[in-house]
């Protein structure tokens, strides 16, 4: 903790002395804001927020979304990166704003068994059906057995065929 | 029933899900304000702030100035058009002078600050303004705070400063005659 801690100061000192040094530049260019002052806690925001949802457009993860809610939170969780919140601490405080909703990872709880479970539920009750179809399958073929006349008239079948090679090996041989 | 007919049973028990998914979402564009996500915060206490009014920024405005009111608390913008259709609506709403209604001007956009608490001003200005107090806020840190995600949102707390109602959307008369009025009745008493 403390190592990291450390590492994370010497990138903000680092970043600082870069944005005194870069200062007089700025001035020049005012379109190149720097994207990611700090990688690391860009890179953290970017991890946590790829698992949240933006509440503007709701198909889009709070990373990827152009909203002004989203980046209005994605600047927040980056405060609260710098603040040494946990990532646990930080989906906590959107939760508590916006609800389980906000997660694309919806926690496990009562409300939540179907959404958890209801897959496997309906996987397992079309693999219970499909079992039982093919066992009463299985059991309806030895059922069908032949009736004496059939079975005669199944001998007598299978009598010519082990007759017929033989007339047509004769009519080759003659 | 016949074997046959069951996956027209599952057939048709999927297409009521989905027609129920259609329907009951609706859409939250333009005046179609529909309550998708409940607020995190009813019956809860609201959330606390001190925000400086939009005409005075050197007065500030907190929920514990209402303390023994039934008041209402309504999240708008400059930007948002939706709260253009709302504000008549606001402005009729608060000439019956039956709770007091306190403005949220917020703007979630970098550097809109000062546009934004320009283009308010001008805008209570001219379509009239319902709000007993409009605060401003420029970051929107408060609306966040709130879990506004859109705007107009509505919250109704109680004379102990409890939320005990979220209207999302535009307040229309419609929300007012059935949403608003039996829980301010209610709470009123």
């Amino acid at each position: 903790m403390i190592p990291r801690n450390l590492r994370l100061t010497a990138l903000l000192r680092a970043g600082c002395l870069a944005a005194a040094l870069l200062a007089p530049l700025a001035g020049q260019a005012k379109e190149a804001a720097p994207l990611a002052d700090d990688p690391v806690v860009e890179q953290r925001m970017i991890a946590i927020s790829e698992d949240l949802r933006c509440l503007v457009c709701q198909n889009e993860s709070l990373a990827g979304s152009h909203a002004e809610l989203a980046e209005a939170l994605r600047d927040e969780i980056r405060v609260q990166i710098r603040a040494g919140k946990s990532d646990k601490e930080i989906s906590d405080y959107l939760v508590e704003r916006y609800g389980d909703f906000v997660l694309y990872r919806p926690p496990l709880k009562a409300a939540t068994l179907l959404l958890w479970f209801g897959p496997v539920a309906l996987a397992l009750v079309g693999l219970g059906a499909l079992v039982r179809i093919l066992r009463r399958r299985s059991r309806e073929v030895p059922a069908a057995t032949l009736s004496a006349a059939e079975a005669d008239q199944a001998d007598a079948l299978l009598a010519s065929l082990e007759r017929q090679p033989q007339d047509s090996s004769d009519k080759r041989s003659s | 029933m016949n074997k046959f007919l069951w996956p027209l049973v599952g057939f048709l028990v999927l297409i009521g899900f989905l027609a129920a998914g259609l329907v009951i979402k609706g859409n939250r564009g333009e005046g179609g304000g529909q309550e998708i996500l409940p607020s995190q915060f009813l019956n809860k206490p609201a959330p606390a702030f001190v925000l400086p009014l939009l005409h005075e920024p050197g007065k500030t405005f907190t929920p514990a100035d209402m303390k023994g009111k039934v008041w209402l608390a309504n999240f708008w913008g400059s930007w948002c058009p939706a709260c253009k259709d709302e504000h008549p609506v606001l402005v009729e709403f608060a000439k019956q002078g039956v709770v007091p209604i306190v403005g949220v001007d917020f703007t979630l956009e970098k550097g809109a600050e000062e546009t934004e608490r320009e283009r308010a001003k001008i805008w209570l200005e001219k379509l009239g303004n319902p709000y007993a107090v409009t605060v401003f806020d420029g970051r929107g840190k408060v609306s966040i705070d709130y879990g506004v995600y859109g705007a107009p949102e509505t919250f109704l707390i109680d004379k102990e400063g409890v939320i005990r109602l979220k209207h999302v959307g535009p307040v229309t008369p419609e929300v007012i005659a059935t949403k608003l009025m039996p829980a301010i009745r209610e709470l009123s008493k």
